[in-house]
């Protein structure tokens, strides 16, 4: 144990010293702040270079088997990584569906051809992944799918559409749930699960204007896209259970995640340092007792936050209720989030009135950005509300809507 | 959440094996011995405790578990302490485990022959208490006007002290008092008393027994008064254990009426629904485990750092910040979501929102302990 313990923080000092002399400069544009905000191709250029340099380096899919592409290694080592990364501050990569969602899902019930076609490139960013769940009449009840597959010999024939697709505009595959079967038993039973290629006849991507006025989003059309048929995942009518599998790493709920940051990292200090430097009503916004009152309150939800995953590894504290913690993550972290960019705002006294691209815009109109941008989480992969629906019924056992 | 931040917090949690056998013995304990028709029961009982199971409590070792070997108890820390407080506080039992706990914290900063004529009592189920507080209702404890007076080998108390929890029931109190304007604990045996000195209150909370105590004319050996860094010292260790412990104590009281409101949610019917169906009534009920969640998460950490031995200030007023609140929260949404029933006294949520507010005033409230934090933190 103390041998290990020694090897980590020998590891530990190197994983510092490589992000410190090989984190990317600052680009002369505002970088988005997650993943799901990548708008440009300068942006996207950016980071897929950054995520190629640390999966070189052996910084990426650390855990994952070394016969795919990963290190082979214990997910401390990860673990490490990771923290380390949201210390240095050191940019996100890009390609999160495939490194938490589709990849975890393909190593865990994935063919051998399937892990051999798809692991590496998912590591190394020639292969960026985005996924095909949301339909643009049915948001959040992903069961009510209505984009059709019927299969043709040895393909599928696919007529629908996708609505936001994160990275649509850059990405090789996409994990795609649509109906194979319209008259099964129940409308789950007709769910079939596809990891679908999409340069394919058929498939057009259209870019999504966004909220704060960029793009960011895709919508994916399917006019009789024709997609191999060995893009099916598991059987059909497995589409729901593989997707219901596919949130539970997108709640980060299950570990096999690849590591590395998904979105630029925040925290409370950050809207503390900014309170610091903001004027309200004459005097700096930190020394207003109603400010700091509310800081203090943002600090005990995210310190909250971080002691719920101290103490999800402890199972005699959890017995009760064992998934009360991680069903809750999502809800937890992206309301808090919304709130704290929120509240970011306010600070600004008069100059909140300001946005981005504006010369006296604070900090460039990043907090305003943000705050929008919140959004995206608190509404994507499940509503707040939706979330609330589950973790009601799912945890404590209350009855369905 | 990033680490990079200025404001650095531990994110530590131990949890041992002893904790872990404690926490499901007295989680059992409670559950069998203080249903809430129990606790009704003992509402309107003058020493409102069952001195059977205070016994049973005692046989168990719970009273000697931050009690030193030395002294006949278990050392094993005020973090096993949470871990009975926290199910006697889901089953809303009011024995005088919290002020005798508070008691031995302060004791444990007194002089040696305080220390082994008074804790080995404890372990056999002697009964202390704390006199803190004054009618101005403050919560700082620098500055009391009740007085001590050193006369010979005789020390002489005046004022008067109020919220005295389990006065009536105790052996001894910690009494504070001003010795030549500094801040001094005295050790009173109740024995020394005169008779109508000690008048019952009425608080919120109808579990607690809460009493004036007039100190007048009443006297002790001059060595009960603790020096003043004794002093100092104990008021601190008893703060921190009065934070802990309460904390402990909101956490179950959240699970206990978070209990009862999903049973109701998934019994009562309105037009032909379950009630629980509603996302009005639903989603604030997660938002109550979430405060849950949260609490025991701050709970924990904060005992394990007053177990290490490390500074726990922070981690202490965040768990009663967080906990008060969350359990007001709870008690508060838990009697609006009973409707009609929940204005009634037979609706058990009354119960727990009146633990929920007399804790929320013990030992500082949220607000109070916000603005610490701020200047500790900010």
């Amino acid at each position: 144990m103390a041998e290990s313990a020694v090897d980590l923080t020998e590891f530990r000092a190197e994983v510092v010293a490589w992000l410190r002399a090989n984190k990317p400069a600052k680009p002369d544009f505002l970088l988005p702040e997650t993943f799901m905000e990548v708008g440009t191709d300068s942006q996207f250029q950016y980071l897929k270079e950054w995520q190629q340099s640390v999966y070189e380096a052996g910084y990426l899919g650390m855990a994952w088997p070394k016969e795919y592409g990963g290190g082979g290694m214990p997910q401390a080592y990860q673990d490490v990584v990771n923290a380390e990364m949201s210390r240095e501050s050191v940019p996100f990569v890009p390609n999160t569906i495939g490194l938490n969602w589709a990849g975890p899902l393909i190593l865990a019930i994935g063919t051998e051809a399937e892990k051999q076609k798809y692991i590496r490139g998912i590591l190394s960013a020639d292969d960026i992944w985005c996924q095909g769940f949301s339909e643009p009449d049915n948001g959040s009840d992903l069961a009510a799918a209505t984009t059709r597959a019927v299969k043709d010999g040895d393909e599928y024939v696919l007529n629908g559409s996708k609505i936001w697709t994160s990275l649509g505009t850059y990405a090789k595959y996409m994990i795609l749930l649509a109906r194979t079967n319209p008259e099964a038993e129940n409308r789950y039973a007709g769910l079939s699960y596809f990891l679908a290629p999409m340069n394919s006849p058929g498939v057009d991507v259209q870019p999504i204007r966004k909220l704060t006025g960029e793009y960011g989003f895709t919508q994916t059309f399917f006019t009789d896209a024709r997609i191999p048929a060995s893009s099916l995942m598991g059987n059909e009518g497995e589409g729901w259970k593989i997707a219901m599998q596919t949130l539970t790493f997108e709640r980060g709920a299950t570990g096999g995640q690849a590591g590395g940051l998904s979105m630029h990292a925040m925290s409370v200090s950050d809207v503390v340092e900014l309170a610091r430097t903001t004027m309200l009503d004459g005097q700096p916004a930190i020394e207003d007792p109603l400010i700091r009152d509310q800081l203090v309150q943002f600090l005990l939800e995210e310190q909250g936050d971080r002691l719920c995953n101290s103490r999800a590894k402890i199972s005699q504290l959890t017995s009760e209720r064992p998934t009360a913690i991680p069903m809750s993550s999502k809800l937890r972290g992206t309301e808090h989030r919304r709130r704290l960019c929120q509240f970011a705002v306010k600070l600004q006294g008069a100059n909140a009135a300001r946005w981005v691209g504006d010369r006296q815009a604070i900090a460039g109109g990043m907090w305003q950005r943000s705050y929008f941008n919140s959004f995206s989480a608190t509404i994507g992969g499940g509503t707040s509300q939706v979330q609330a629906n589950i973790v009601g019924e799912r945890v404590l056992g209350l009855p369905k809507d | 959440m990033s680490d990079r931040s200025a404001v650095k917090l531990s994110s530590q949690m131990a949890f041992s094996e002893e904790q872990s056998m404690l926490l499901d013995t007295a989680t059992e304990f409670f559950r069998s011995k203080s249903a809430l028709p129990v606790v009704r029961e003992l509402l309107t009982d003058e020493a409102g405790y069952d001195a059977g199971q205070w016994q049973e409590m005692v046989d168990l070792g719970w009273l000697g578990l931050a009690v030193p070997e030395e002294y006949g108890g278990s050392e094993l820390g005020l973090g096993a302490a949470v871990t009975i407080a926290e199910p006697m506080g889901r089953h809303l039992s009011a024995t005088p485990f919290l002020s005798t706990q508070l008691f031995v914290q302060g004791l444990l900063a007194a002089d040696e022959n305080l220390k082994s004529e008074l804790l080995a009592g404890v372990v056999g189920g002697a009964v202390g208490g704390v006199a803190l507080f004054e009618s101005n209702g403050n919560w700082h404890l620098d500055s009391p006007s009740a007085q001590v007076q050193i006369s010979g080998a005789q020390a002489l108390l005046s004022g008067t002290k109020t919220l005295v929890l389990d006065a009536a029931s105790a052996d001894y109190l910690l009494v504070l008092a001003a010795l030549d304007g500094e801040p001094r604990l005295v050790v009173l045996p109740t024995s020394a008393i005169p008779s109508g000195a000690i008048q019952r209150e009425t608080v919120i909370d109808e579990t607690r027994r809460s009493f004036q105590l007039d100190l007048t004319r009443v006297e002790v050996p001059a060595n009960h008064v603790l020096s003043a860094a004794q002093s100092t010292q104990a008021l601190a260790k008893i703060s921190e254990a009065a934070w802990l412990l309460l904390s402990a104590e909101s956490a179950g009281g959240i699970a206990g009426v978070l209990d009862l409101l999903v049973e109701y949610l998934n019994t009562r019917l309105a037009f032909g629904r379950k009630i629980g169906s509603y996302q009005g009534l639903k989603h604030p009920t997660v938002d109550i485990l979430i405060g849950l969640e949260r609490s025991r998460s701050h709970l924990y950490h904060a005992a394990t750092l007053v177990d290490a031995g490390e500074s726990a200030q922070t981690a202490l007023r965040m768990a009663k910040a967080e906990s008060s609140d969350s359990f007001a929260f709870a008690g508060d949404r838990a009697i609006q979501f009973h409707g009609g029933f929940g204005f009634t006294y037979d609706c058990d949520a009354q119960l727990f929102l009146r633990r929920a507010l007399w804790t929320q005033a013990s030992f500082g409230d949220s607000a109070h302990h916000r603005k610490r934090l701020a200047s500790l933190l900010l």
